[in-house]
């Protein structure tokens, strides 16, 4: 199956405070009012880069023109929680993000996103406070997901394991990332089984 | 050792092993909707691909549907998902319970009206409230829109097996206290992620006590406590619940609710884990925050982060509290209200209309408070109407609207404005859920739900309905 292998993506890192980032905090349910995805990139974080009232610009990171250039996300516990909505991985893949590094994320969000070829990697919490503060220090500096070594690294030294399961690993390394073909394949086992379940 | 319903459903549905590692996994009965299907049926278009078993996929429209007049949505963009469903249920030779079917409804109270959803299948939905079906015995997992793709394509999903926690709640609850206490509870307790990479058996005297209504207010909420789905044992209620609807087969039935009560787990079932609460420990129980497992007991005062027991529980109450607007140390009774929402998925059948109804006579709204009312399918309103609720709604000042969504994540016209604060009987208290960005949610029971309505603030139902102990 002719898919990319996704086996390291690099590129400058922003970090996003707060734990429990849910899905209606990634893309608000009013703008899933769409029968495509193009164009979701612009509304990614709406409601926390933009005041409500006034609609102008946040103070949120991704409104500070240090990470305009960002494509690796990093983030705190339970990353994508909420909604199963694909419209949340979907705005981050359209709005420029390559790969995700966080403390935990939700399973639903992590396996949309695997399928999108975004990596999600899992990092401790103080391997993740020395991420955010070698960002932060210098906006520039470049960070790549090994995904096939499980490690971070950055442009300034940093280098620390990471972790993600097997099945998703494998799946990005060997480009088998969207299954559609695999699952095709197995036609004929689908129709057997079928036709054992009494209620098909 | 024997097995767990979980195991037997996956046991019996698996196709076979991936090349990298997952399952491919049989999803027996799929549910779509407006909002995650299109772009699904769009790939499968670009692909060349059909629907692999259109006989087996049932969709309806619920979260864009407007709850006045539900067929003349004013919004463009609702109207043209509205007419790409059809048109992809035409297409696709898809069953449709669409407005004028007299059926549509919220998609989770629709499987389940309609007999669809059955003890021993695999559900998907691309809807993480998809767990709700879980009430029967199903294993019922929230998909999303790739994944939808994948199921009308092949009616199979690429899945990892999930581990099995079993939450044992024993003892009786006290008067008052309801299925949606019992899950907010859980989830207080466990957290809003310890349910990662666990499928929940509700078992024990409390759940099968429960109608099937109940159990599917708690299964409904299993995401919110991380988990993928959660399941209640079928037994002789859920063969009751089930026998005589449409889509159920009644030419063997004998057969049929012996095959469904055979998934059940094996008393010598194995767990990953278990837990085990005490249902007189169950208070009823509100959010004050952002997230589900911020959750209190009507009688106790909101956090105070001086008290976290770490940085990063500190952190959470802060920033929770600034946006609720709330003061830490305060009772979380007499906060005041602007909107009282009873419906969604998880509390909007005929049973929360029927309770709610019981206690509401005499009373009035609180001035200045907006009530609404919202079924969750055209079913569940025509048997309202049969009962004469809407009348004893209406008399006490809530306004009674049709089926859809509604105000629980406000992608059709019921939404909040500014910072109103809302007392609502839907699933998830997060920041902006209610369609406002600063709008504020806090969750509970919808007896609840009408005490702050009738109070004008947040209430003990007990007391204001005199329920005694
Ligand atoms: S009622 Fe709310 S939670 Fe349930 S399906 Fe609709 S939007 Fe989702």
């Amino acid at each position: 199956m002719p898919l990319e292998p996704v086996t390291q993506v690099t590129g400058r890192a922003v970090f996003i405070p707060g734990a429990d980032i849910d899905t209606d905090r990634i893309i608000p349910a009013r703008f899933m009012k769409c029968v495509t995805f193009d164009g979701l990139g612009e509304f990614a974080f709406y409601d926390v880069r933009f005041n409500s009232e006034t609609s102008e610009k946040t103070d949120h990171p991704l409104n500070d023109p240090r990470f305009a250039e960002a494509s690796i996300l990093v983030a705190g516990v339970n990353f994508g929680c909420g909604s199963s909505r694909e419209h949340a991985p979907q705005s981050l893949r359209k709005y420029g993000f390559n790969g995700v590094i966080a403390e935990s994320f939700a399973e639903i969000f992590f396996g949309n996103s695997t399928t999108l070829a975004m990596p999600c990697v899992i990092a401790t919490a103080a391997d993740i406070a020395k991420l955010r503060d070698a960002i932060d220090a210098d906006p520039t500096t470049s960070v790549t997901i090994d995904v096939d070594k499980l490690r971070v690294s950055t442009s300034g030294g940093l280098d620390f394991p990471v972790t993600m399961p097997d099945s998703a690993r494998d799946a990005l390394i060997s480009g088998r990332w969207d299954p559609i073909q695999e699952l095709l394949d197995n036609d004929a086992a689908i129709v057997a089984k079928a036709r054992e379940l009494h209620y098909v | 050792m024997g097995k767990s319903l979980f195991q037997k459903v996956w046991d019996a549905h698996t196709v076979g092993t991936l090349a990298d590692g997952r399952t491919q996994l049989f999803i027996g009965t799929h549910l779509i909707h407006e909002v995650t299907s299109p772009q699904a049926f769009g790939m499968l278009r670009d692909l060349g691909l059909k629907v692999k078993f259109p006989k087996r996929t049932f969709a309806t429209v619920d979260h864009i549907v407007p709850t006045i007049n539900q067929d003349a949505p004013q919004d463009p963009l609702a109207a043209e998902m509205m007419q790409a469903l059809r048109k992809n249920a035409d297409d696709f030779e898809v069953t449709y319970f669409d407005l004028a079917s007299g059926k549509q409804g919220i998609v989770h109270v629709v499987g389940p009206e309609q007999g669809i959803t059955q003890p021993g299948t695999t559900i998907a939905c691309g809807d993480s409230h998809t767990a709700t079906h879980g009430a029967f015995g199903a294993i019922a997992f929230g998909i999303g829109t790739t994944q939808v793709r994948d199921v009308l394509a092949t009616q199979t999903l690429a899945l990892e097996e999930l581990k099995v926690r079993r939450i044992e709640v024993n003892g009786d609850l006290r008067p008052g206290v309801y299925a949606k206490d019992v899950i907010l509870h859980i989830i207080r307790l466990l957290g809003a992620k310890g349910g990662i990479g666990y499928g929940y058996e509700y078992a024990g005297d409390v759940f099968d006590r429960m109608s099937m209504e109940e159990r599917m207010t708690v299964c409904n909420m299993s995401i919110e406590g991380g988990a993928r789905c959660g399941y209640v044992n079928p037994d002789a209620k859920t063969v009751a619940y089930l026998q005589g609807r449409p889509y159920v087969d009644m030419s063997d039935f004998d057969a049929t609710a012996a095959r469904w009560l055979s998934f059940a787990s094996d008393a010598d079932a194995h767990y990953d884990d278990i837990v085990r609460i005490n249902a007189g420990d169950i208070e009823p129980t509100v959010t004050w925050g952002i997230s589900p497992d911020h959750g209190i007991s009507i009688s106790e005062t909101i956090p105070d982060p001086a008290k976290a027991a770490t940085a990063q529980e500190k952190a959470s109450i802060v920033e929770a509290l600034e946006y609720m607007k709330l003061k830490p140390g305060t009772p979380i009774k007499g906060v005041e209200i602007d909107v009282a929402f009873i419906g969604s998925c998880t509390n909007g059948r005929i049973s929360d209309f029927r309770e709610v109804a019981k206690y509401i006579q005499g009373h009035k709204v609180a001035p200045g408070v907006q009530a609404i009312v919202v079924p969750g399918s055209q079913i569940v309103a025509i048997q309202c109407e049969q009962e004469g609720l809407p009348k004893i709604f209406t008399d006490a000042g809530f306004e009674w609207r049709g089926a859809g969504c509604s105000m629980c994540l406000a992608m059709n016209p019921d939404k909040l404005v500014g910072d109103q604060l809302c007392a609502s009987s839907s699933n998830r208290n997060f920041k902006g859920r209610q369609g406002s960005p600063t709008g504020r949610t806090v969750l509970m029971s919808p007896v609840m739900v009408a005490a702050a309505a009738i109070n004008g603030h947040i209430s003990d139902a007990r007391e204001l309905f005199h329920i005694a102990d």
